[in-house]
């Protein structure tokens, strides 16, 4: 396997992103250059579906968003972990394997709890 | 014999062709994914046409197939307007970041054996590193519009993408045990005619069946662990999500939240965002049809004289192999795309509540329990 890092592997994502960035700039300028300019107050003002903009967008918002985003930092993060060890995997043998299950154990009891917490209750 | 000889030459003619591939296999992509909009967006209306017995697009051109370049050209001449309550950077930013971050996932992506922007060693993670990039663009984009319709489209997008992420997650580490690679091409050599390791019946040493030399669907990963053929079914629901696709487009509910986080877009940021989200299909179809789906393998066998293995793609290196590697590939991309279109236009909608209980009790406890089958058929396949 190839697993020497070289950072002229990284130079056609950079070409990537410039091209993606190219056509951006690209069509921005066309579309300012043809496209019309007409200002008024109420077309600048947020869609409401036609009625008067009351109050702020920006009101809090449920606690259950907020538990969601916690929770994949964890699972997430387990995972980047998976990853190198997904890997090696074959080169590790059945030691690395009853390890990650130990691992997995853990993070399943995590899970467990959170389920039982309620935290992943929607209705 | 022939496993030791083509081992070098595979890395060998990675670092040869390097500037040759960046020259060739970045502009490839990016005509594709932007030539695969007109032709996805005039497909998925014709698609979805069909099957409400409807005729579609029939005006512009023939068969209404000038459709698309009709409304490209209208978006192009819209005002871009910005609301005065929106935070104006932000406002602005978030479809570039968007755009840009589904794009540069495709720089990892193999097109034929010898075509691919990067080589780099770590493909699969990059991949999901730069696509979950998006999700900051869509906060972006919902925090930025300052409007109640985008904030909330934004946050149900943003706690969608990355619930679906874990099981996401989990089915391509089930690839990466039984591949032990995160390079996409070489997860691609190893489902076909021009493996370096040999391939046994569904992956299983004990059975003493070398397919190496069947090649064709019988050493796809589907097959060389039959469990992953469920992983491919949970990775193709969490793609659907990630894409903000029905049945999982709440984030762009009409009915509800008129348009979700791109409420406020209009003129050419609104078509950077619906590109972002057509070059997302095609992304997700793509690293769906390359780490199950053998890549651009053929699909033939051979079967004993009958080389239709052989005759239907031709070996790394050559004209024909990188014709007949990117017919394959881009037809498995493409059918990925119709049952994704399909589904679209068969399923409802779902409720919040039901997409979180599928995310977290359903689809994610069997990833846990496939990346461990996995891992038992890994060390089966030693």
């Amino acid at each position: 396997m190839n697993a020497s890092y070289l950072p002229s592997d990284y130079l056609p994502v950079l070409i990537q992103l410039g091209l993606a960035l190219g056509f951006i700039i690209t069509t921005m300028i066309v579309t300012h250059s043809i496209g019309p300019k007409r200002k008024s107050q109420k077309k600048d003002d947020p869609f409401e579906c036609g009625i008067p903009v009351e109050g702020d967008a920006r009101t809090p918002i449920s606690i259950k968003y907020f538990l969601i985003a916690i929770l994949f930092v964890l699972f997430d993060v387990e995972v980047i972990f998976l990853y190198p060890w997904a890997v090696n995997f074959k080169g590790l043998g059945v030691t690395g394997f009853i390890e990650m299950v130990l691992f997995m154990g853990l993070l399943l009891a995590g899970f467990y709890y959170i389920i039982r917490k309620g935290v992943l209750k929607w209705e | 014999m022939i496993i030791v000889e083509t081992r070098p030459a595979l890395s060998l003619r990675i670092y040869i062709h390097l500037p040759f591939t960046i020259l060739l296999a970045l502009p490839i992509f990016l005509a594709l994914s932007s030539g695969f909009v007109v032709v996805g967006v005039y497909l998925e209306r014709k698609i979805s046409a069909f099957i409400q017995d409807r005729l579609g697009p029939m005006e512009v051109g023939k068969w209404g197939l000038l459709q698309l370049f009709a409304d490209l050209l209208k978006l192009l001449q819209k005002e871009d307007i910005v609301p005065a309550a929106a935070d104006r950077k932000l406002f602005l930013l978030a479809p570039s970041v968007i755009f840009a971050s589904v794009f540069a996932g495709f720089a990892v992506m193999p097109l034929t054996p010898d075509l691919q922007g990067s080589a780099t060693a770590v493909g699969v993670f990059y991949l999901m590193a730069i696509v979950s990039f998006d999700v900051v663009g869509i906060l972006m984009a919902g925090w930025g519009s300052n409007n109640k319709y985008s904030l909330l489209g934004a946050m149900r997008s943003v706690a969608q993408i990355v619930s679906y992420e874990i099981p996401l997650g989990l089915t391509i580490l089930c690839v990466v045990m039984i591949c032990q690679s995160l390079n996409l091409q070489e997860i691609s050599f190893q489902q076909g005619i021009y493996t370096y390791e040999p391939n046994y019946l569904f992956g299983i040493r004990a059975l003493g069946i070398d397919v190496t030399d069947w090649g064709g669907i019988f050493s796809w990963n589907i097959l060389r662990n039959p469990f992953l053929l469920i992983a491919y079914v949970i990775f193709f629901i969490a793609t659907l999500a990630e894409a903000n696709r029905a049945p999982f487009d709440l984030p762009e509910g009409e009915s509800e939240i008129v348009a979700g986080f791109n409420t406020e877009y209009s003129g050419m940021r609104f078509a950077l965002l619906f590109l972002s989200e057509y070059a997302m299909m095609l992304l997700v179809a793509f690293l769906g049809a390359i780490l199950f789906l053998g890549s651009w393998n053929t699909p033939l066998p051979n079967i004993g004289p009958v080389r239709l293995a052989d005759w239907t793609s031709g070996s790394p290196g050559t004209v024909w192999g990188n014709l007949t590697g990117a017919f394959w590939l881009l037809t498995k991309a493409l059918a990925a795309i119709m049952v994704q279109m399909w589904v679209r236009w068969t399923l409802p909608r779902l409720r919040v509540d039901q997409l979180m209980f599928l995310c977290w009790k359903v689809l994610t406890p069997i990833g846990i329990v496939l990346l461990l089958i996995s891992g038992v058929w890994r060390l089966l396949m030693i």
